[in-house]
């Protein structure tokens, strides 16, 4: 009440229920997604693009070539490609807005029964008001934010299903206001009243409002209400017949539509090196202008003065200085190529798709394929540093399932691992042996399950814990089933006969007391018993003082091992007096206003000691099929992994010892960073780091554990020093983290410019997935809420291995290729422009026309290009034989500053050598100027054909007809234009092709072009072998490649020496500036560490 | 299957899982990324052959384009300097711009070998900015092209219309400034026809210079270019205009003046008769009188023939070195020991 009250100031909105008071002050029930509408998409989409540098750039360029006297080729040069990538990003927003469009029309013409004003009608979703009952019908959507007014449930309950908002798939329990208990269904159509509640926000768990119904329903006092009392949109009504209730939010006002923010776009690592690469070309481009713009305004005033037949007149008006350096940046404006935006767009979508296609990424189990949901980050995906993943549901099933236990010392399971199929225990039961029924009692009762019967007699049970479920279960399987519950009363069906219990009390589980427990009375023997469940640590130091528990302990440590989660069950039988005085302080204790946790925790307390232990419950929460091999696989690619859980420490360990994540000792070694205060905090991280510092030259797993409080003081206060670990540290687990605390680990990671891909399944995982570079959602069996926050959404753990092995790593490397491609081949031409200046006279005059130029980017060059994105370096096999070789891309080593020098060199190279050939091929007689211009772009085109075919690495067929299609094309294309009698090269092409020395000419560009480049990388592949080159050898050879283990017997033995090359670097993060043609040591040093783990 | 997950979706969950399954990708060789591909790696026998086959293929070539060089006979003759009298050496300008000077000026030639015909008849300009940007776009196509357009002189500034606005035909400095030297041949007296027709290109004639085109206002200003042009004759039979308006690339350039269509016999002296009007002066430009034979390959150029050789014997020789390197230090291609994850630093890090 008094937090309420407090905040009362803050709270900003007044609801009348069935009221049109508030219709016109709050928007209605219309939720609209969307970017743009008809009118505001041109000039709003128009504003995103120019947001962008290179179109303003380009579009400048545009404009500029529409000054006559300086343009060297007609405007249509860059004005067509320009007008067509405006076309396509615009078309393509459209698109996606219109699907946008289509979506929100159907959410908003769902048909919902509403009380407006005492008259229950059904109407569309979107004309819902603040202040409408909604009537809802079980299995419905929620249309909007609700105030629980009404439920079929006598006790005011009902069940909801809120998967679609925070991804959490267990029913939540919704009760209506202790103000509105009790009111008839009839009477809910004329219920009146006001609900006080803050300004819309997007915080899912909280709702800190009052209500206040009016005469003559109440006695008109203020009710408060909180998270438990709605029922927001999105969500399903679940089990329960009808619920009603007060639209609070509406439209995108609710608490999913405030939190639905537009996701920042991500800008993936390789565009980063583009846009930068982009960048030095433009400023080599200013360069380039500066230079040639001086010396052609020098060469003007001292040569071109002289040649009478230029006439320049002595006084030129006031730009006249500029005319020649615009001319050139012009002339250069083709430096940064105008189609690379498309080309990038075209292949990442293709990227997207191949993912989206692959068959063998196809979860049949739950019928899901995989997804890219973000189609311009692939890319990223094979540069990834961190993969910080989730527990429950990613790593695991999510599917509990009882497996083993341990009744009064006594093992039961351990030979076939399922104690359901242990004929000891089955005997057990039959003989009805006491110990053993009590255990199954605990199991079947001690909870907090609801058994219903589905349509054709089978008992269903809806459980809000996992485990709960899993346990009922097994008991039922046992043949203690419990059938029913009616009010207070439980019906248990044990071996065919029927037994009833009644619940007296339920002493609720928190995660301070770690247990939970039950009072019942049985109906038949009326004898009263306390059965209690928990961790181990929250029920051992219970049990009676006689009782042994050493048998407990070693199950529990046996358990763990095979990272089974354990539960303790245990009992006791109360005297009725015991019973009725415990009784009376526990009603009071519920009913205190202050400190009223701790009240209960202390009552419950008392009533549990003295327990019995019956016995330890082991519940599998089985690892995804290929778990361990995943993470494996891929910590041998130098990837590093974090485990983030909100999950306890013990178990989130199993899991990490399970899946490979973490070593048992000795080779493993845990650093655990925990503490009450902050100065044990504290000293366990400095603690934790000297360890680290020291074994980091050891090939010793080493790991550091973090719980959620200890996070959040280092987090706070020791950030440096928990940086530092995390730099040192390639493993490490978080458990009871929060989702913002998720969040905030992956924003920590990222500023150490790492590649940070987020991996989960539930709305707890939101947060983290989308702060990630890379955001993975599992899909299928959990709610889909963390697939739709996801960049990717896969049906398993594993597919993680093949989306980043196979699709992010070829991703890498064909766009590796494509855009350093794009520049060399703009470069190239752009480069014998700038020869054919110096011949000029630095004039600016352009050698090549203007169709020539246009069609170069546009036809000549992009198709090759673009096919290339079938090209696989290494088939997918030799890939997950050696995951190592992903630390190639995840270090950028494909496009980085170095390799873009050789493709700049490369381009610089090539122009010379078509300039040259050219000229003195086509000297004297032969010079004219159209011929000529010809003979330079056929041995450009040439040049980038066997450019493109020595690249690849793997011809298809369609990589063969693209690029010698290509070929013809231009051919072709310049036959036609060369048939044209208005063009400007009418004749020439057919006059070319009929001279020998035409093709002497082009023969000769290409030997002398591709022949030294053909060369050097014989004799690097072949005497500088790089790991990618030795696997395409080992391939091509058919040799069985050999994995590590067969090439030297004792893995460990060389690992262990090879692992100090690891401490002078522990994390090189930057091998770009290592020299590219040999592996040096410490540009793998990360694969190396690998091994030693 | 959880029983919730059971009630959830109740008997939808048939339908459900039947359309699901229409979801699952279709398979094809394409969407799988499964096409079959062919993966040349560079082993050395490949290199080595390609290097081979490429030595042996550029080497005749680059030999038959020498060879068809060097039979091409070809006189050059440099007459820019010595077409000046002595009294002008110092002031040629002056010379080549004044309307009094008689500009005739005769050069004897040696043929140096017999020369077949048809023995082309060229001048060549050297220092001579055809391709600057300014004198290059100054011209109208259009207006070369059809009668209809002879305002269109947009492009041609400054030489676009006469002082009181008429248009020039052809307009633009490219026309303005055409070369107006002429030869006259003569052999032991006699004279020695030069047919000037059928220099231009056949397809310029028929679709670039219209036959109802004829110039007006041309070479009528105050500043004269180049040559003026037969105003009774249209432009598509103004050949040397024709042939002008080709604009070279080069600075160096050769544009065709006529043929010779008798052979011309080894240590025949040619007489030529020189009218030296075109200003090369003013920009130490060169002028050139070349006559030339032809063969397959064009002109005189030993560029193309001495290259192919030149990359032939250096293929070979790459191809040679290969193998040697080849025999003498054999590397296995593939082995998987040389992979750096493999590599045992202590020991064998210089294997081969």
């Amino acid at each position: 009440m008094s937090g309420s009250l407090d905040s009362r100031s803050t709270m900003k909105r007044y609801v009348y229920i069935n009221d049109d008071l508030s219709k016109d002050l709050y928007c209605d029930n219309h939720i609209s997604n969307r970017k743009y509408n008809v009118l505001n998409f041109l000039p709003k989409n128009l504003w995103e693009q120019f947001r962008r540098f290179m179109n303003i750039y380009f579009l400048l360029i545009a404009c500029l070539e529409l000054w006559s006297l300086i343009t060297p080729v007609s405007p249509a040069t860059t004005w067509g490609p320009l007008i067509l990538i405006f076309a396509v990003s615009a078309t393509k927003e459209a698109w996606d807005d219109y699907n946008r469009y289509l979506l929100d029309k159907q959410a908003n013409e769902k048909e919902v029964w509403v009380v407006k004003q005492g008259v229950k009608k059904l109407i569309q979703a979107q004309d819902i008001h603040v202040g409408d009952i909604v009537w809802l019908h079980e299995n419905d959507e929620v249309p909007c934010d609700l105030v629980l007014l009404g439920t079929s449930d006598i006790q005011g309950v009902c069940y909801v299903e809120t998967a679609a908002l925070d991804g959490e798939t267990d029913l939540k329990t919704r009760v209506i206001p202790s103000a509105c208990a009790g009111i008839a269904s009839e009477m809910l159509h004329k219920i009146k009243g006001v609900i006080e509640c803050p300004n819309p926000d997007n915080d899912i768990r909280r709702f800190d409002a009052n209500l206040r119904l009016f005469p003559p329903f109440t006695d008109n006092d203020l009710c408060p209400l909180t998270i438990n009392n709605t029922m927001l949109q999105s969500c399903y009504l679940r089990n329960t017949g009808w619920a009603c209730g007060a639209a609070v939010y509406t439209g995108n006002e609710t608490k999913l539509g405030m939190s639905r923010g537009v996701p920042e776009p991500k800008l993936t690592a390789v565009d980063a090196m583009i846009d930068k690469l982009t960048q030095a070309i433009f400023l080599f481009q200013i360069v380039v202008v500066v230079v040639l713009g001086t010396a052609g305004n020098v060469w003007k005033e001292i040569e071109a003065r002289k040649q009478w037949y230029v006439l320049y007149p002595n006084e030129g008006p006031w730009y006249e200085l500029l005319v020649i350096p615009l001319r050139f940046e012009l002339l250069c404006s083709i430096m940064i190529p105008i189609s690379l935006k498309v080309s990038l767009d075209i292949v990442k979508s293709l990227y997207a798709n191949f993912i989206d296609w692959d068959q063998e990424m196809y979860d049949h189990e739950t019928s899901t394929p995989s997804h890219a949901t973000n189609t311009a980050i692939s890319e990223d995906l094979g540069q990834v540093d961190y993969i910080l993943t989730d527990k429950t549901g990613t790593l695991t099933e999510n599917k509990m399932i009882f497996r083993r236990c341990c009744i009064n010392g006594i093992f039961y399971g351990n030979e076939s691992g399922d104690a359901l199929k242990d004929p000891l225990l089955i005997n057990a039961v039959a003989t009805n042996s006491p110990d053993v029924i009590l255990f199954l009692m605990v199991m079947a009762i001690c909870n907090t399950v609801i058994p219903t019967k589905s349509k054709n007699g089978s008992i269903i049970y809806k459980a809000q814990s996992q485990d709960e479920d899993a346990l009922v279960r097994a008991a039922a399987h046992l043949h203690l089933a419990f059938v029913n519950k009616s009010g207070n009363i439980l019906e248990i069906n044990l071996n065919g006969a029927v037994l009833l219990y009644e619940i007296l009390e339920t002493l609720e589980f928190t995660y301070e007391r770690k247990r939970m427990s039950v009072v019942v009375k049985n109906c038949q023997t009326g004898k009263i018993i306390l059965l209690s469940k928990g961790a181990d640590e929250a029920i051992l130091p219970l049990a009676c003082s006689g009782q042994q528990i050493g048998a407990f302990v070693e199950a529990v440590e046996q358990y763990s091992q095979l990272g089974l989660r354990t539960l303790c069950l245990a009992w006791r039988e109360l005297k009725e007096d015991e019973y009725q005085e415990w009784s009376s302080l526990f009603k009071e204790a519920k009913t205190t206003l202050v400190d009223r946790e701790r009240r209960l925790a202390e009552v419950c307390q008392r009533l549990e000691n003295n327990l019995e232990i019956l016995g330890i419950t082991a519940i599998e929460d089985r690892l995804q099929d290929g778990v361990p091999e995943t993470i494996e696989t891929l910590r041998k690619a130098g990837i590093n992994f974090w485990m983030l859980t909100g999950d306890k420490q013990n178990t989130a360990m199993q899991i990490a010892v399970l899946c490979h994540f973490i070593s048992p000792e000795p080779k493993g070694q845990l650093l655990l960073i925990n503490g009450q205060t902050e100065d044990e905090v504290s000293s366990s991280l400095k603690k934790a780091l000297l360890t680290m510092r020291i074994t980091t030259s050891e090939p010793k797993d080493v790991a550091f554990v973090v719980d959620g409080w200890a996070l959040e003081i280092v987090l706070n206060n020791y950030r440096e020093a928990f940086t530092e670990l995390a730099i040192l540290s390639r493993t490490a687990i978080c458990c009871r983290v929060t989702p913002s605390q998720k969040a905030q680990l992956v924003k920590l990671l990222k500023s150490l410019d790492y590649r940070i891909l987020a991996i989960g399944d539930g709305g707890n995982d939101v947060k983290m997935i989308q702060q990630a570079d890379i955001g993975v959602g599992i899909s299928g069996r959990e709610g889909l809420q963390a697939a739709r926050a996801a960049d990717y959404s896969i049906g398993k753990f594993r597919f993680l291995k093949r989306l980043i092995l196979v699709h992010g790593r070829y991703s890498y490397n064909r766009t590796a290729f494509l855009s350093q491609y794009s520049f060399y081949k703009s470069l190239l031409i752009c480069f014998i422009q700038i020869f054919f200046s110096f011949i000029s006279g630095i004039s600016g005059t352009s050698l090549f026309n203007s169709v020539s130029l246009m069609a170069y980017n546009v036809f000549y060059t992009s198709f090759p290009v673009l096919v290339s994105v079938l090209d696989k370096d290494l088939s997918e096999r030799t890939v997950m034989q050696h995951p190592e070789i992903f630390s190639y891309c995840q270090a950028g080593r494909l496009l980085n500053p170095i390799t873009f020098a050789g493709w700049f060199g490369r381009s610089l190279f090539h122009a010379l050598v078509v300039f040259l050939i050219t000229i003195h091929a086509y000297a004297y007689e032969k010079s004219e100027m159209e011929e000529l211009s010809m003979v330079a772009l056929s041995g450009c085109i040439w040049l980038q054909a066997f450019v493109v075919t020595m690249e690849t690495n793997s011809f298809t067929v369609p990589q063969h007809l693209a690029i010698w299609g290509n070929l013809a094309a231009f051919y072709v294309i310049n036959f036609i234009f060369s048939a044209l009698p208005t063009s400007e090269m009418y004749m020439i092409m057919f006059q070319l092709c009929r001279q020998p020395s035409y093709w002497i000419a082009i023969f000769m560009t290409v030997a002398v072009g591709i022949g030294p480049v053909l060369a050097l990388k014989y004799f690097r592949c072949t005497y500088r072998p790089t790991a990618i080159d030795i696997l395409q050898q080992a391939e091509h050879m058919g040799r069985r490649i050999l994995s590590l283990g067969n090439v030297n017997p004792h893995p460990r033995s060389l690992d262990e020496e090879v692992a100090p090359l690891a401490i002078t670097q522990p994390k090189n993060c930057s091998p770009v500036y290592e020299p590219l043609l040999s592996d040096s040591p410490t540009a793998t040093s990360r694969s190396i560490c690998n091994n030693s783990i | 299957m959880a029983p919730k997950g059971a009630t959830s979706s109740g008997g939808g969950d048939d339908a459900s899982a039947a359309r699901r399954n229409s979801d699952k990708p279709k398979y094809s060789r394409f969407t799988q990324q499964e096409l079959p591909a062919c993966k040349p790696i560079l082993t050395p026998g490949l290199v080595i052959t390609a290097f081979i086959f490429i030595g042996i293929i550029f080497v005749p070539i680059g030999l038959a384009s020498l060879s068809a060089s060097e039979r091409v006979v070809e006189i050059v003759d440099r007459y820019d300097k010595d077409c000046i009298p002595e009294n002008y050496s110092k002031n040629m300008v002056e010379f080549i711009q004044s309307n009094e000077t008689d500009k005739s000026c005769s050069r004897t030639l040696t043929v140096p070998k017999l020369m077949k015909s048809p023995v082309y008849v060229y001048y060549q300009l050297d220092n001579f900015y055809q391709n600057h940007r300014r004198y290059v776009k100054s011209r109208s196509d259009k207006q070369l092209m059809s009668n209809t357009y002879a305002h269109e002189t947009s492009t041609c500034a400054p030489e676009d219309t006469t002082a009181n606005g008429l248009p020039i035909v052809p307009c633009g400095l490219v026309a303005w400034s055409l070369f107006n030297d002429t030869y006259g041949f003569s052999v032991n007296n006699k004279v020695l026809e030069v047919n000037k027709k059928n220099i231009a290109w056949k397809s310029d004639q028929d679709h670039k210079f219209g036959s109802d085109v004829f110039p007006k206002n041309f070479q009528s200003g105050g500043l004269i270019g180049g040559a003026k042009l037969d105003l009774s004759k249209p432009l598509s039979e103004q050949e040397d205009l024709i042939v002008w308006m080709r604009t070279a690339a080069l600075p160096t350039f050769r544009k065709l003046y006529g043929k010779i269509e008798v052979d011309l016999e080894a240590n025949q002296k040619i007489t030529v008769l020189i009218q030296n009007n075109y200003n090369t002066y003013g920009f130490e430009g060169k002028k050139k009188l070349v006559l030339s034979t032809t063969s397959w390959i064009g002109g005189k150029n030993d560029f193309l023939g001495m290259a192919y050789l030149t990359i032939g014997g250096l293929c070979l020789f790459l191809a040679l070195g290969f193998l040697a390197t080849y025999v003498i230090k054999p590397r296995p291609l593939g082995d998987p020991s040389f992979l750096s994850w493999n590599k045992n630093p202590s020991g064998s890090f210089n294997l081969g």
